[in-house]
């Protein structure tokens, strides 16, 4: 029983990162979906196994640890609020975008290319000629054929 | 005394509660949110000196005695912890009130920002590793509703990498919980102390490093900071001041209690805590540079002063620890003040963009003061807290002959300086390189102090305290040496949760 339990679990955390990796949004919320499944499995099999945990079911050492249970339900609730906000969110940046994949931090990739001058300056030389070489190459690729 | 314990997280609850219920008038919602939050702010001080006069105090939620109920307890760390973050969250109030457009076109604004203090007073008060996972969840959903509030395109592309990281962070809490349980048996912290000491050396480093990461990310530490600079800067102002002054500091609070609490002291790990301690200064401090928008600047800084508290902490000293708690204290009314000061920048400049704005200190020369004293505090220029707490920490570190980092520390603050004078220069002083042709100079007619009157007063509140911990700082020096102690030798603490 622990065995299977933790080879979902196991199973649930490893296709739920590759979710999380990916660009859409709705992959990466059905992705988080199943890592917190993953992680409340783990949860409840981190209690004792056996009967189910009411008072005159059985001795007290027969019974499953109830506390696991009862952390994992309170998890569950809170997942499944959060992924409703991001269903929501998903929602929202398709209607504004008419797209759900995340983008890039605009500001970052400003920043990233104020770096990128500096470089063509020393490799090129000249900061007028890697326009120019742009202008040029389609007219070259359509006279090439 | 259990009332001064429960009541800072039940009170911001009742208040959301009512303010929904509310919701039709804005002005009874603000009556309930300002009220609840000064109700809280008075607890947190009676509860201050309570726990500074007498010891830790606890209460056992429901009246369940302590491994299987859930415990609160205040130490002075805990206390003074609530009392800096209610004050901010008072002062946040009462400026997004005054600030047209984040507050007032939002009927949920006062209900989430009171749940948001809910969790933020659980997260210190709670004495419980799982009801800590919850309080953070709390105060995290809060946040989520914050930083998207308003819903422009790119509030929800930075709003979804911050949720997606955060609920990357909770399942691997709630990883960590279940390996805590599978292996001691118990959450209660005080519990969780003594046994995780009769765990093989293996398992307890494996717990200690997954905190390190669960927290780690909270409090954007090296390598996990990456989130932060990305999402905080496109929220409201203010959702972004109660963010940068409370939010990482919880993680920090969290790393704090753990490693403190739950390891025993042969086997913290001081030297991994420096080394990740001097490369979120640096990194912090080098990004801080490279950015071109006064929000984004002062992001940057934050992760690197997150540097600065995890230094304190992986000295592991009475005096590091008690450095690493007045540094938390200053920092959080420094950067506090700063993000409100950016705000006022954004209201009376009409943009946060470097090259857009210029020759404030003319146009604006009160929020030209308002934002230079919080800076040379941050910077750590005597007078102001940054200074005592800086010195404080330099003292510690060489008093364990830690010298590279404390290198580390004193060229990370020259580099500080260097971008918040990057600010100033081209915001207050030189002309805008690349002026917006809609708005025009200075602030709008009819406010002479660059701003709403209830934008204004709270940031000159917080620049005023920045003041007045650095001229305050022998008794507030003292007070961080006994909660540093508290920290050191949790004798006290465990006995009056198990009593």
């Amino acid at each position: 029983m622990t065995v299977l339990l933790a080879a979902t679990a196991a199973a649930l955390f490893s296709i739920g990162t590759y979710l999380v990796l990916q660009r859409k949004l709705s992959r990466i919320i059905i992705g988080i979906a199943l890592l917190s499944h993953g992680a409340n499995v783990l949860m409840v099999s981190s209690g004792r196994s056996g009967r189910a945990p009411i008072i005159g079911n059985g001795r007290a050492d027969e019974l499953a640890d109830p506390l696991p249970q009862a952390l994992a339900l309170t998890s569950i609730v809170i997942s499944f609020g959060v992924t409703a906000l991001l269903l929501a969110l998903a929602y929202r940046s398709w209607l504004l975008s008419s797209d759900d994949e995340v983008q890039d931090d605009v500001e970052d990739d400003m920043i990233a290319r104020r770096g990128a001058p500096d470089d063509e300056l020393a490799g090129a030389g000249d900061p007028s000629e890697p326009d120019e070489a742009v202008d040029d190459e389609p007219v070259a690729g359509e006279a090439g054929p | 005394m259990t009332a001064l314990l429960t009541l800072p997280v039940m009170l911001p609850l009742v208040g959301a509660a009512l303010s929904i219920l509310l919701g039709r008038s804005r002005r009874v919602q603000r009556t309930i949110a300002v009220t609840t939050l000064t109700a809280v702010l008075g607890m947190a001080v009676a509860l201050l000196v309570e726990v500074d006069r007498h010891g830790p105090v606890a209460a056992q939620a429901g009246g369940w005695p302590a491994p299987l109920g859930i415990t609160l307890v205040a130490d002075r760390l805990s206390a003074i912890m609530l009392v800096v973050a209610s004050l901010m969250l008072l002062a946040v109030l009462v400026y997004a009130i005054g600030q047209p457009g984040a507050e007032r076109n939002h009927v949920g604004f006062q209900s989430v920002y009171l749940v948001l203090a809910a969790g933020v007073s659980a997260a210190f008060l709670t004495g419980d590793l799982f009801n800590l996972f919850v309080s953070i969840e709390m105060m995290l959903t809060a946040s989520y509703v914050l930083i998207t509030l308003g819903g422009r395109l790119e509030q929800v592309r930075s709003g979804m990498t911050y949720v997606v990281i955060s609920l990357l962070a909770s399942v691997l809490f709630v990883a960590l919980l279940a390996f805590v349980y599978a292996s001691t048996g118990t959450m209660n912290l005080a519990d969780l102390s003594s046994r995780i000491a009769e765990l093989p050396d293996g398992l307890r480093s494996a717990l200690a490093v997954l905190m390190l990461v669960v927290f780690g990310i909270k409090a954007a530490i090296f390598p996990l900071y990456f989130w932060l600079p990305d999402s905080y800067p496109t929220a409201p102002s203010p959702v972004t001041a109660i963010f940068a002054g409370l939010l990482t500091k919880v993680g920090v609070y969290a790393i704090i209690r753990t490693q403190t609490l739950l390891f025993p002291a042969d086997t913290r790990p001081g030297t991994l805590l420096l080394w990740l301690a001097g490369a979120t200064m640096v990194v912090g401090v080098l990004g801080a540079i490279a950015q071109g928008d006064v929000k984004r600047v002062l992001s940057f800084q934050i992760i690197s002063h997150i540097g600065y508290m995890i230094m304190g902490l992986g000295l592991f000293t009475l005096g590091g620890l008690a450095a690493a708690v007045l540094y938390t204290i200053h920092h959080i009314v420094a950067k506090t003040g700063l993000f409100l000061t950016g705000g006022l920048i954004e209201h009376a400049g009409g943009s946060s963009r470097l090259t857009r704005l210029g020759g404030m200190v003319r146009t604006a020369p009160v929020i030209a003061v308002l934002f230079l004293v919080p800076a040379l505090s941050l910077v750590g220029v005597p007078p102001f807290s940054g200074f005592v707490a800086k010195f404080a920490l330099v003292d510690a570190a060489s008093a364990r002959s830690s010298y590279a980092v404390m290198g580390v520390a004193l060229l990370v603050s020259l580099l500080t300086l260097y971008s918040l004078m990057k600010i100033w220069i081209s915001v207050f002083w030189s002309p805008a390189s690349d002026p917006q042709p809609a708005a025009g100079p200075g602030p709008p007619p009819g406010e002479p102090l660059g701003g709403p009157l209830l934008m204004v007063v709270p940031t000159a509140v917080l620049a005023a305290l920045t003041l007045a911990i650095g001229l305050a700082a022998g008794p507030l020096y003292d007070l961080s040496l006994r909660a540093a102690a508290d920290l050191l030798d949790p004798a006290a603490y465990i006995a009056v949760v198990d009593r």
